[in-house]
């Protein structure tokens, strides 16, 4: 290997590092807040990219009528609950939100899609689209078993990833689909070939993890939403909700894999079962991270890149395996780490 | 005058097992109440049932009237949004958060309820608190025990609570710190917020409270002007006799 293939493999790693690193973002925020391990983040990750692809290609994306399946489902689980009292306006605010927006965003998707609109407006319809599924998810299926034990919210997070593959296939078929990249250009660096999407991505990677460091460390939400993580009972006692923090967590992880599908989907084809080994290998970055350690995940997540990068040249066909056996070593080390650190909690409390 | 919270025939039971029965419990504004009695006697489960943080294995019967209202089948959160305040006994601090977070963290009902100036309380809890203050950009887990429940009571503070409900905060406590929140909690009356007080220290609660109730085994077996609580030969011989004879902790 020269270092020229080593520059063109460290630009791929880093690249799809960055996304695994957005992922690994997005699971460890809803895993430190809801205890979920979501599993089918991967899932919506590619409804947001195979939709914005079928906006490309001007054909309609089924996941606006979705979306509003999903919508007359949460309006029928409010209704359900209003049986014991509600009152008139927060009825009227739930058609709002759950019937009429996703019926009107349908419609719009209808009207746009055979036009050719310019890709920011694909990007934004997209966006509109997919990011109110996570609240609407979390509504359907978790909030009514807030309290329970990690183990069936993991179960019935791998349950609902098995209904979104079916889902998928049933909405774009079993090809792969791919966008057009956000921005058509190729540099040179010094005999390395850069693309210009590899730039859009690492800009847009950077710009979301800065913005969410700043909602977590300056705004009272974010930090509404750290005290959940930290103390359950503390944060209910101020008044912080589990309900309301867990949708709020689901947009902000769907906000987050919809950027990723958003910007994935011109690097490769997404098929409907691709987004659970993205996610995998998002989730191994989290894992090296614990699943509490925000910085720690995402250099965890650029590692799983840049060896996925390497292990595909030097050994293609095991390239997964060595990625996968990685969190072996890991998981090793952090036990190990760990045992020391709770006899310490211990002594203090 | 109306009472703040008004707590009639109230039972609590884990599975099958009752703990509370038939509590009653009147708090009026500005007022002082505090509810003592030994280990194990339900202090704790009667308060968790006003707060509705009982675990789930937890159901409560009986009359729970928050400002005339019923909130027996309100969550935590509306409780909180609606001006209750519990500071637990075991605190509930966010550890690896900073002092100051913490305390912004307890207008957090305030910053929803739409009140612009919802951190105006931060001043009068440093001010309540100077050791807070010197130690704000401190991690809450890294503080002493005394320094902790200065916290849990500021945090319930910056919410400006109508009841405010502290479970035994002079637990795990030295003298001399006991002393100083059992000051603040009086010096708190001034303002106008309800409090109920729940304390196995009864000489300290007696002195500081208006009224008193005496709970044992989950029932109701005295109560009457802390005063008179605190002459009353049964009372000074269960509760205060022993703490003579422990010292004055």
């Amino acid at each position: 290997m020269d270092w020229q293939i080593a520059g063109f493999l460290a630009v791929d790693g880093f690249t799809s590092g960055a996304i695994y690193a957005l992922l690994a973002l997005a699971l460890v925020l809803v895993f430190s807040v809801t205890r979920i391990i979501l599993v089918p983040l991967g899932e919506l990750m590619v409804y947001a990219g195979v939709t914005l692809a079928l906006l490309g290609h001007d054909r309609v994306p089924a996941t606006g009528a979705l979306l509003l399946a999903m919508g007359v489902a949460c309006f029928a689980l409010e209704l359900w609950e209003a049986r014991r009292g509600t009152t008139p306006r927060r009825l009227a605010l739930a058609a709002v939100k759950f019937l009429a927006l996703p019926l009107a965003l349908l419609l719009i998707t209808r009207w746009a899609a055979p036009r050719a609109l310019p890709l920011p407006l694909d990007m934004a319809l997209t966006t509109l689209l997919i990011v109110p599924m996570g609240p609407m998810l979390y509504r359907i299926v978790f909030q009514p078993m807030a309290e329970a034990s990690t183990l069936v919210l993991l179960i019935v997070s791998v349950a609902t990833h098995f209904a979104l593959t079916g889902l998928g296939l049933v909405m774009f078929g079993p090809e792969g689909w791919s966008a057009a990249p956000l921005w058509d250009a190729s540099f040179d660096l010094a005999g390395v070939p850069l693309s210009g999407q590899s730039l859009a991505i690492w800009a847009s990677s950077l710009l979301l993890m800065l913005a969410l460091y700043l909602f977590f460390s300056r705004t009272l939400p974010g930090k509404a939403l750290r005290a959940v993580a930290v103390n359950r009972l503390g944060a209910r006692l101020i008044g912080v909700g589990s309900a309301q923090a867990g949708r709020l967590t689901f947009t902000l992880a769907t906000a987050i894999v919809t950027a990723c599908g958003m910007l994935a989907a011109p690097l490769t084809a997404l098929t409907y079962d691709g987004g659970f080994v993205i996610a995998l290998k998002g989730f191994i970055g989290a894992i090296i991270g614990g699943l509490v350690g925000y910085p720690l995940a995402a250099a965890g997540a650029l590692l799983v890149g840049l060896l996925e990068a390497f292990a595909s040249f030097w050994a293609s066909s095991y390239k997964e395996v060595i990625v996968f056996t990685l969190v072996l070593p890991v998981l090793l080390w952090r036990s190990l780490a760990s045992h020391g650190r709770h006899h310490d909690d211990e002594e203090e409390e | 005058m109306a009472a703040i919270l008004q707590v009639r025939d109230l039972h609590v039971s884990y599975d099958k097992v009752e703990a509370v029965h038939g509590v009653e419990l009147r708090v009026e504004a500005g007022s002082i109440v505090t509810v003592i009695g030994p280990n194990g006697a339900g202090k704790s489960t009667t308060l968790n049932a006003i707060m509705g943080t009982l675990p789930n294995t937890g159901a409560v019967r009986g009359e729970l009237r928050y400002l005339g209202e019923d909130i027996a089948p309100l969550p935590v959160e509306q409780r909180v949004a609606a001006g209750m305040c519990l500071v637990p006994e075991t605190r509930e601090l966010f550890a690896s958060m900073s002092v100051a977070d913490n305390l912004v963290l307890g207008a957090y009902p305030r910053k929803r309820a739409g009140d612009r100036r919802y951190l105006d309380q931060l001043d009068v809890v440093y001010d309540l608190f100077p050791r807070l203050k010197e130690r704000a950009g401190q991690a809450a887990g890294t503080l002493s025990g005394g320094e902790r429940q200065m916290l849990a009571l500021g945090r319930a503070l910056m919410s400006k609570p109508k009841l405010l409900m502290l479970d035994e905060p002079s637990l795990g406590l030295a003298p001399l710190i006991v002393k100083e929140i059992f000051r603040i909690v009086s010096e708190l009356r001034r303002t106008g917020v309800a409090i109920l007080l729940i304390e196995q220290n009864a000489r300290a609660a007696l002195q500081v409270a208006d009224y008193g109730y005496v709970l044992e085994t989950g029932a109701l077996v005295m109560q009457g002007p802390a005063a008179e609580l605190a002459a009353n030969p049964r009372v000074v011989e269960t509760y205060l006799g022993l703490a003579r004879n422990a010292g004055d902790r």
